[in-house]
């Protein structure tokens, strides 16, 4: 059913129960994302989405749109919530972009650029993990872990659809741990993808790395929120 | 009353270091050393990384020479996956023509920074001159067409480096067997017949023939403090080609004497069985020699000068030229004269620009088969890359595990290669200058640098330390109190 809400003031039609995070790039507003995937269910991880909704401050991608919506989005205080959030997360583990294979096509650091991230304002935790590196074609760079959850709910065991990927424990001693068994049996195509769905360079291809070109490599050819909007960019 | 004389920091070049030289009673100089008082430790740090990251973590140990740094790893993993020259396993002809490439612009505006930056600045206004002048602000007072030119040269440098591998600092190009870029028809124009704000490469073989000739006019005015300025015999190391001519990306070592007799020829993978390094208390740079001729007799000297001792030919005519009147200066001997490493240097200059020239002509850079991917089984676990980085010797050992994380690495960069030479230069240079005097002048001080200088020394990739360097020297009696102290 087609409903209208407001973003930032101005009234914007959408259907009813799509993701909120959809209906504002639909409508040339980008709302920074780091675990949501189109097309796939919403994790509510990470809370880099965050707007006002009605005046309350809500993950946007786990916002289904309803009639009458009122949306804050790019609003100082909210730019500056969802930088510290990304800020956070950089503070967090151990992040070494200058080295990292993933650097030129990882969405945190995107994103970090997106929203202007310069230093994070929270002390660094450099926290201690090890990494997980048995499994035949996958290598787990822990450091980098944001614990979004893609490869947990989004890649599973081809024939009996168990999870392959795992959040062991809770808080500052959660670890992702890999199912070795599973992951030697994910054919070459779905290492790939996993490596890909992870949104920085935890989840590594065993000795593939850096073959895009700098100056080739996804977020340089086409920004995060270019990406984001596609044509309906502002 | 004895007195010890410290220099600290050494100025105009890269890493921090500080010399002291102890006087007797007669204020003769009993011992002098340069001593490398940062540490860094890059290969502990790169043990438990994924061993296809080495390459570009490592070389972010220098901001000068990254590209022999991603070479020399991008090598060691060539041998490991199994594939590359290490290998016995011809890469394919684009991939190691782009290495060269950028190999080669790397040692054009590496050069050409200390040579026009560092060191001409001396050759200009003199070792004595006031510290405020001897310097490139200096320079550009001076002559402002000169560093017009140098500028030029050096950002031409810098962005064949970046159309090579993708930035002008820290880019990324090797990979496992191969590049992950060629140089488009484009690209190659630009350099070869250069565009607003960029030099042709005719124009930059102009400027490097400038740049030697500066060298000509200098040694002609001041020959005899050039010849005899730090005359520090040694044996000389570099790689070579089948011909026996200096290859800066790959080839076996070859050690001459002052006679030019080889003394040894070996394969780089076998290198520890030729070296071994000593270590001292009072400095974090190691101190590589031969085994069999041990540590006083068996140090090597690498880089520019060294390089144009070892070489019988170079394959570019100007190049070529310049070397045979170098070749002539010393009648077939090896050139010890540590003034005379500027000289090489400004012949590697011109050789580099030819070796580019050569290069951009050749249509295999637009060829697109860039990777040649090994077989499982290929895998050795072991790699060892050599190249001849704008210091000199440049080597990278790793080992990794079965899972892929590195277990190992050991790097012995050019400075470290060159630490005992440099000490003695050190040595030499203090025993003409300074023994004997009562008074310590800035322009004694100066000296010194000017010793340490010639060889361009990265004290930064010798000991993993970085930083600016203000200069202080300081006098101690023999219980240590300072008793003269002088700071810029």
């Amino acid at each position: 059913m087609s409903i209208q809400i407001t973003i930032d003031g101005q009234p914007v039609a959408a259907e009813e129960g799509h993701n909120l995070v959809d209906v504002a790039a639909e409508n040339g507003v980008y709302i920074p994302t780091l675990c949501y995937l189109k097309g796939h269910p919403c994790l509510g991880t990470c809370r880099v989405c965050s707007v006002r909704v009605n005046g309350h401050v809500a993950a946007a991608c786990s916002v289904p749109v309803a009639d009458g919506m009122q949306v804050e989005v790019e609003t100082t205080e909210l730019a500056d919530m969802r930088k510290a959030l990304i800020e956070f997360l950089f503070s967090e583990g151990n992040h070494n972009c200058p080295s990292c294979e993933k650097s030129g096509r990882c969405d945190l650091q995107a994103t970090g650029y997106e929203v202007g991230m310069m230093v994070s304002r929270f002390p660094y935790r450099f926290p201690v993990r090890e990494r997980a590196v048995v499994a035949d074609h996958i290598w787990l760079e822990r450091d980098r872990c944001i614990f979004c959850q893609r490869c947990v709910e989004f890649i599973r065991d081809r024939k009996t659809d168990q999870k392959i990927f795992s959040i062991k424990g809770r808080g500052s001693t959660a670890q992702i741990e890999i199912n070795t068994e599973l992951a030697n049996a994910m054919p070459p195509e779905q290492v790939r993808e996993a490596a890909d769905i992870c949104p920085v360079g935890c989840i590594l291809e065993k000795g593939v790395g850096f073959n895009d070109p700098i100056g080739q490599r996804k977020f340089e050819i086409q920004s995060v929120r270019e990406r984001a909007l596609g044509d309906k960019k502002k | 009353m004895s007195r010890k004389l410290v220099i600290d920091p050494v100025t105009r070049i890269e890493g921090h270091g500080k010399v002291t030289i102890q006087l007797d009673d007669s204020n003769r100089v009993t011992d002098a050393r340069l001593h490398v008082v940062e540490f860094r430790g890059f290969e502990k740090l790169i043990q438990g990384h994924p061993y296809w990251e080495a390459p570009m973590l490592l070389q972010r140990i220098c901001g000068i020479c990254f590209v022999s740094h991603h070479l020399c790893g991008a090598k060691a993993l060539d041998d490991m996956v199994g594939v590359g020259l290490g290998s016995g396993i011809d890469m394919l002809p684009t991939p190691e023509k782009i290495r060269r490439l950028g190999h080669y612009a790397q040692q054009l505006q590496s050069h050409v920074t200390a040579y026009f930056y560092l060191v001409v600045p001396e050759m200009l206004f003199g070792m004595d001159a006031p510290p405020e002048q001897r310097n490139v602000l200096g320079l550009v007072e001076q002559n402002p067409a000169l560093v017009k030119r140098v500028v030029a040269l050096r950002k031409w440098g810098q962005e064949l480096i970046k159309a090579v591998l993708g930035k002008r600092m820290h880019g990324i190009s090797s990979i496992p067997g191969g590049v992950s870029k060629n140089l488009s028809a484009e690209e190659r124009d630009r350099f070869l017949l250069g565009e607003e704000g960029l030099l042709s490469i005719d124009e930059v073989i102009e400027y490097a023939q400038d740049g030697l000739n500066l060298f000509y006019d200098f040694h002609e005015k001041h020959r005899e403090q050039v010849d005899s300025f730090a005359v520090v015999p040694s044996l000389d190391m570099c790689l070579v080609n089948d011909e026996g001519n200096v290859d800066y990306y790959h080839g076996k070592i070859r050690i001459l004497d002052e006679n030019k007799n080889i003394v040894r020829e070996f394969d780089y993978h076998d290198y520890l069985e030729h070296f071994s390094e000593a270590t001292e208390e009072w400095s974090y740079m190691k101190f590589p020699f031969l085994k069999q001729l041990g540590r006083e007799k068996g140090s090597v000297r690498v880089g520019p000068l060294a390089r144009m001792n070892v070489t019988k030919s170079l394959p570019t005519p100007l190049a070529q030229a310049a070397l045979e009147k170098f070749h002539d200066y010393t009648g077939g001997r090896s050139n010890s004269m540590t003034l005379h490493t500027n000289w090489a240097r400004a012949i590697e200059i011109i050789h580099s620009a030819e070796l580019i020239k050569e290069l951009l002509n050749d249509p295999d850079l637009q060829n697109e088969q860039l990777l040649m991917t090994p077989a499982e089984n290929d895998w050795t676990g072991e790699g060892i890359g050599v190249v001849e980085a704008p210091r000199g010797t440049l080597l990278h050992h790793y080992q990794a595990n079965k899972e892929g994380a590195i277990t190992f690495a050991n790097l012995i960069v050019s400075t470290t290669q060159n630490n005992s030479v440099i000490n003695r230069t050190v040595q030499s240079v203090a025993e003409d200058y300074i023994s004997g005097k009562a008074e310590i002048t800035e322009g004694m001080m100066n000296a010194i640098e000017v010793g340490i200088r010639a060889y361009d020394p990265c004290l930064s990739c010798a000991t993993h330390a970085l930083g600016q360097m203000p200069l202080a020297v300081s006098l101690f009696d023999a219980e240590g109190n300072v008793v003269d102290e002088q700071r810029r």
